[in-house]
């Protein structure tokens, strides 16, 4: 339960970190909050050479709001986000999102590109990502390019961030006036990995909804308004659609229900919250 | 850049408890593991070493985290708050009476962190409520008490927090 021998880089500049990611290739792992890195160190499943620590860059420790999107660096945890004072008005998905993740104790240094850069399918931020449309901005020594999110997370546990790219930051689109959005997910514990995860955008004219923890990755599905039966229909097709799997927790028809159940629920909330 | 090799042993200097400490640390030493051995800082305790169990919480700069999941070499010219801060002169904290007085512990292996999360959280003048309390202990785990205890203690503390506030 102790990390295996490694090299420590301290980056103080993002030039540094993607130079040193250059050299060292696949042997070197950047290290952000540490929240999924630490514990794969401790039990030994990842053995890097090289760790580089991004944690303290002081360029992307910064969330910028440019009026169309919320940019939150490398660095920025997943607590400075939730504390961040325009939070609630200008990314209300993500003002839902943010306590469900881990513990308070972890998202006091996780951070929220670290948990983009790991894609695990049930993480809350890579499906506020996906549903929200938003970008991922990756530089390497090479120069900066931005993905989508749905170009970005490729599968599970894999995205398209190549190994001598950084996850240097990312985009979240701000709030729409009027719409309304809601966040819900069921995990055994709390602050476990979700079972299944549901983010919904109610607009005036429609529903996005986002699905996590089934698929590989993040599903989103773009509906006209629904209601009644018809809601029914569309959750049940949606969770039909997702090819669910048993695994040791639970059944591929429990999570089923759950997206079907869920959804509804978080479809609701999404239209009430509309303004 | 500052590179430190993995076999070297790096000299780590931090804050602990308010006071200048330094021990010597490899990269892959955990934080938890130099306050224990490096430093002799024994109150922090180990349970999972993988973030789950919430034994090893300290406050890093304030704000509590998992020494486990932190590099002592992370941890370089910060201020690292443990368990044996709290009382430096043998006199407890109104928590940790508070604890006492509610059985919030029986063998004691949770509580350093769970003391350090509750800690952090009444220095922000909370409002005494047991769903944020249960949030914040979400991060530990307790296998004697059951959680009502700590639960009590912590909630009585905010109580008479936001008593007094009311008073002044
Ligand atoms: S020992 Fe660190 S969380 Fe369990
Ligand atoms: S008092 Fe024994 S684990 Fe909490």
């Amino acid at each position: 339960m102790k990390p295996a021998p490694f090299d420590y880089l301290r980056a103080e500049a993002e030039e540094e970190a993607v130079s040193a990611l250059a050299e060292a290739g696949d042997d070197a792992r950047l290290l952000a909050g540490g929240q999924t890195l630490m514990p794969m160190l401790n039990m030994r499943l990842v053995e890097p050479a090289v760790l580089i620590d991004i944690s303290r860059l002081p360029g992307r420790a910064a969330i910028a709001d440019d009026g169309t999107a919320i940019e939150v660096g490398a660095a920025v945890t997943q607590a400075s986000l939730e504390a961040w004072p325009a939070l609630a008005g200008r990314a209300p998905l993500l003002a839902r999102a943010l306590p469900l993740i881990g513990h308070a104790q972890t998202r006091s240094r996780g951070t929220v590109c670290g948990s983009l850069a790991f894609a695990d399918p049930a993480a809350e931020l890579p499906l506020c990502l996906a549903t929200l449309g938003g970008e991922v901005v990756l530089r390497s020594r090479a120069g900066t390019r931005t993905l989508a999110a749905t170009a970005f997370q490729t599968g599970m546990l894999s995205t398209a961030c190549r190994e001598d790219e950084m996850v240097a930051a990312a985009r979240f689109p701000a709030a729409e006036p009027g719409a309304g959005y809601a966040f819900a997910e069921f995990a055994r514990r709390h602050g476990d990995f979700a079972i299944v995860a549901v983010a919904v955008i109610a607009r005036e004219n429609g529903l996005r909804i986002g699905v996590g923890g089934v698929a590989e990755r993040p599903v989103v599905a773009e509906w006209p308004l629904l209601e009644g039966d018809a809601l029914d229909d569309a959750l049940d097709a949606l969770a039909w659609s997702l090819d669910a799997d048993d695994d040791p927790h639970v059944s591929a028809h429990y999570r089923r229900a759950l997206v079907q159940g869920l959804g509804r629920r978080t479809v609701l909330a999404a239209l009430e919250a509309r303004t | 850049m500052k590179r430190l090799e993995a076999d070297g042993r790096h000299r780590v200097g931090l804050a602990l408890n308010g006071r200048e400490a330094s021990g010597w640390a490899e990269p892959r030493m955990l934080l938890s593991d130099f306050l224990r051995h490096e430093l002799g800082a024994t109150g922090t305790h180990v349970g999972c070493e993988h973030g789950v169990c919430g034994a090893c919480t300290v406050r890093l700069d304030g704000t509590p985290v998992r020494a486990c999941l932190t590099l002592a070499v992370q941890a370089e010219g910060r201020r690292v708050d443990t368990v044996e801060g709290l009382a430096p002169e043998g006199e407890l904290t109104e928590l940790q009476r508070a604890f006492r007085r509610h059985h919030a512990l029986q063998c004691g292996f949770c509580t350093p962190g769970i003391l350090m999360s509750l800690t952090a959280w009444l220095e922000t003048n909370p409002a005494p409520h047991e769903g944020e309390i249960r949030e914040l202990l979400s991060g530990h785990l307790c296998r004697c008490t059951g959680y009502s205890g700590i639960v009590a203690a912590a909630l009585e503390i905010a109580e008479a927090q936001a008593g007094r506030r009311a008073d002044d």
